[in-house]
């Protein structure tokens, strides 16, 4: 038994360390990326992974928490997609352009009809 | 609440979600004190008196065995993409030149289920390079990081087929 807790242990001390270092991968990307989109890409894959591997680590560490830890990876797997794809489509609405370097951008003429450019209207008015 | 556009939803639906709320009460607070179950069941009550209208994930019949079979499978499928999805950021953000080119593209979606469209958009921000921008009727706009084709059918092939087709067996 002493022996299965400290193998948990440790295993759960790599976890954390592992989930670290995507969170700071995941930083660097949001650091480094040209625009918007771009750094939602690295910041929600490296956060989502990034946490749920530091709170299983933590479970594994302290394992009567598990059940409870185990439901919140669940919550962040569900949640951190759906709110990054809300900044995505709330943003290219208000305007925000992305960086298209290879020439397919099929959103825009659908955005567009959403009334999109309110960004022009404003200057107008300005 | 006065939802009175709403047809009223059956009864199996308000006993389906307060057994979840409460079976996830009970998970948080692991205690079998007859106090604690009761406010459990007197909140799980309330909360599916509200969310009842939103009732669209869980139909009963999704729990057959040969579902969850597929459950299980698209779990590690999942998983797989997300931690592959993580070495993609990793490789593009330590090269120094940045090896990015990406661009919005669009595919049609086979799925007719709007949970099922939820779990595949969110999938797919999971994965490698892509991130769900919108969806439209049964239209994903992806944004993609790097575009290795911009007409649908490439984009469908490379970003959605292999967690669609383990959800067409589920909800097809």
């Amino acid at each position: 038994m002493e022996t299965v807790l400290l193998i948990l242990h440790y295993a759960g001390l790599f976890l954390i360390l592992l989930g670290s270092v995507f969170l700071f991968l995941g930083a660097l990307g949001i650091y480094r990326m040209p625009d918007l989109y771009n750094r939602l890409q690295a910041g929600t894959k490296a956060s989502t992974l990034g946490a749920m591997s530091t709170i299983l680590g933590v479970g594994l560490i302290q394992p009567s928490w598990f059940i409870k830890l185990f439901i919140i990876v669940i919550f962040i797997a569900l949640a951190n997609p759906l709110s990054s794809h809300a900044l995505a489509r709330a943003s290219y609405k208000a305007g925000v352009k992305p960086i298209i370097t290879s020439d397919t951008d099929e959103y825009a003429a659908v955005a567009d009809e959403a009334g999109k450019p309110k960004t022009e209207k404003n200057t107008q008015t300005l | 609440m006065t939802s009175t556009s709403y047809h009223s939803p059956p009864l199996v639906h308000y006993l389906y979600t307060f057994i979840l709320v409460w079976i996830l009460w009970y998970a948080f607070t692991t205690s079998l004190d007859p106090a604690e179950l009761i406010v459990g069941a007197v909140i799980a009550a309330v909360i599916s008196f509200i969310t009842v209208r939103y009732f669209e994930c869980c139909d009963p019949i999704l729990l057959a065995p040969q579902h969850l079979l597929y459950f299980i499978q698209y779990f590690f499928v999942f998983l797989g993409a997300l931690i592959k999805a993580n070495f993609d950021v990793a490789r593009r953000v330590i090269n120094p030149k940045l090896p990015i080119n990406p661009g919005i593209v669009k595919f049609e979606s086979k799925l007719n289920n709007r949970f099922a469209k939820m779990v595949l958009a969110n999938s797919i921000t999971l994965t490698p390079g892509t991130l769900t921008v919108d969806v439209k009727g049964s239209t994903f706009y992806i944004h993609w990081i790097d575009v290795k084709g911009g007409d649908p059918e490439t984009a469908y092939k490379e970003i959605a087929e292999p967690f669609e087709r383990i959800l067409l067996k589920i909800y097809g």
